[in-house]
């Protein structure tokens, strides 16, 4: 079986800025994969490139095999990828069905109506928002509207789920329910591809991590040789103490 | 909503008896009425559904009112040449919608505000077909009384914003419409959310331009005679907006309201203080938007009061 989505030699510019420079990473089907590096490192930049929103300057993508590099943030949508923000984005005066109705609607492929109302609501549940449906979106607290995030995305049918910070301003109570939610999610089959700072999160759930830096793809692992990895340590805490760890391992 | 739904029955029924007073100044208001409804809810498509603030209403009002007004020239019947300005308008406000709806908020606005400006030049130009600044006087039936024509008027303009207000409750009700909203709430995540975001807005645009366009073609024809600064005059679009605005934006009845409240305010500064009418009107609006800005029916009492 090939590779769910593929990138190879991806750049995105900005002016004279590289964001992101010549990255491969291929993700699987079924993989649950974190990417992470330190801030600047262009985590975000790679998922925009991906959904389209600032297509790659050169290089490619194929997603389920199809290249879809110059695709529009819509069409990516509809052919399976969504994607999470950082900085939540409902639509504030709608209501919290009707939110997830439009993702089942505009990417989901669902009828308009009660149908897909309907499903709208059966997502709610999964993510434990169904009392709130009748609620306008704006009136929910951080941890709602990133669990509202969540039932967005898998009201737009993926193959592919693409989580930027979804833990960002959780407390560690919230933070146990994203993390359960996410694996409840993994275990439907949903590939995912999760960007995180917290690394407890990212070493509990992912099967590999890789990690960027200044734009460049410098690691690609398991979570325990990750920690481990020289350059990556370099990158998160300077060389200084990564040059210690490496004497204090060999010593 | 039912009470609303209510008094806006009441309204239509007291609009639609207008012909039987027989009195031509009521059934004159009436039409200008029913004209400036449609104006607003044409508008509602594009402004209130899609939340962007178009000034392109006077374009469309003034490009319907010449398309009807040359096709009668060429021979076409006049209510074929209604349909022919609303299709003009409709496929002008697709070229243009592509082009300006990359905009967005106040650069929109002010590249929509040229649009009629440059039709007015260009038909101003073209003396061969329009008439240029000369005008363009419409064919008068023979065997028709003035008093019937005024009625006929107002019954096709009635007619017209019964079709226009059909369209906005069915679009307002339909996938287009939902898609129209999410737009209007956050135009970035109804893109990653799948909505094609061009063609939903190009989509409100065009019906926006077509309702205008054939309200403008309705015009020529009642009014005998038009002339560029008369139909590309850009009150028309800044009272569209100030319809909505007093109506309650987003509701549908809103801009049928909208435009009975503007009429009865416009015609009693009118009446009142001929000189410095637009003065009065200006600060009248700009009061009620500051002071109303969900309109003039929205609670003006906050709703923490009402609780024990």
């Amino acid at each position: 079986m090939s590779a769910l989505l593929e990138l190879k030699g991806v750049t995105r510019r900005f002016g004279g800025l590289a964001a992101v420079s010549g990255v491969d990473v291929t993700v699987g089907r079924g993989e649950l994969i974190g990417l992470i590096g330190p801030n600047g490192a262009g985590k975000t930049t790679l998922v925009n490139v991906i959904t389209g929103v600032h297509p790659a300057t050169s290089g490619t993508v194929r997603f389920d095999g199809e290249d879809i590099t110059a695709f529009k943030p819509f069409q990516v949508a509809r052919r399976g990828i969504a994607r999470t923000f950082q900085i939540v984005q409902p639509f504030p005066e709608m209501t919290v069905t009707e939110n997830v109705a439009a993702a089942a609607v505009f990417a989901g492929a669902v009828r308009y109506g009660s149908e897909a109302n309907a499903e709208a609501l059966q997502h709610l549940r999964f993510v434990g928002l169904a009392e709130m449906a009748d609620k306008r979106a704006a009136s929910l607290t951080l941890a709602m509207r990133k669990r509202l995030e969540f039932a967005k995305g898998l009201a737009m049918r993926p193959k592919l789920l693409l989580l930027d910070e979804v833990n960002a301003g959780l407390n560690a109570t919230e933070v146990d329910h994203a993390l359960s939610l996410i694996r409840a999610i993994a275990a439907r089959g949903i590939t995912i591809l999760i960007i995180e700072h917290l690394m407890k999160v990212v070493l509990s759930l992912c099967t590999r991590i890789v990690v960027l830096h200044h734009g460049d793809l410098i690691a690609s692992d398991t979570p325990q040789r990750i920690v481990k990895d020289t350059r990556v340590i370099q990158a998160y805490l300077g060389r200084r103490y990564a040059d210690a760890e490496s004497a204090g391992a060999n010593g | 909503m039912r009470s609303s739904a209510l008094l806006a029955a009441a309204l239509l029924a007291l609009v639609a008896l207008l012909p039987l007073s027989g009195d031509a100044y009521w059934l004159r208001l009436g039409t200008t009425m029913l004209m400036y409804g449609v104006l607003a809810m044409s508008w509602n498509f594009i402004g209130g559904m899609a939340g962007y603030p178009s000034f392109a209403s006077a374009a469309f009002f003034g490009l319907g009112a010449y398309a009807g007004a040359v096709a009668q020239k060429f021979g076409v019947p006049m209510g074929l040449a209604w349909v022919c300005a609303g299709g003009a308008a409709l496929a002008f406000a697709a070229l243009l919608g592509l082009a300006l709806l990359r905009l967005r908020g106040h650069y929109f606005a002010i590249a929509s505000l040229v649009v009629a400006e440059v039709l007015r030049e260009l038909v101003n130009s073209a003396t061969d077909l329009t008439g240029g600044g000369m005008g363009l006087n419409l064919p008068v039936p023979h065997d028709a009384t003035v008093a019937s024509q005024a009625q006929f008027f107002f019954y096709s303009m009635l007619g017209l914003a019964a079709i226009t207000f059909t369209a906005m409750l069915l679009t307002t009700h339909s996938k287009l419409g939902f898609g129209l909203r999410c737009i209007q709430q956050n135009e970035a995540a109804a893109d990653m959310l799948g909505v094609n975001t061009t063609l939903y807005k190009v989509a409100a645009f065009m019906l926006s331009g077509a309702f205008a366009g054939a309200a403008g073609a309705l015009y020529a024809s009642w009014v005998h005679y038009i002339e560029p600064p008369d139909v590309f005059d850009v009150l028309y679009s800044i009272k569209a907006i100030v319809m909505v605005l007093l109506g309650g934006a987003g509701s549908v009845f809103g801009p049928l309201f909208g435009a009975a409240i503007f009429l009865s305010l416009e015609e009693l500064v009118w009446r009142n203080y001929l000189q410095v009418h637009t003065g009065v009107l200006g600060l009248m609006i700009v009061l009620l938007v500051l002071f109303l800005p969900k309109g003039v029916f929205a609670r003006a009492v906050p709703r923490t009061r009402k609780k024990p």
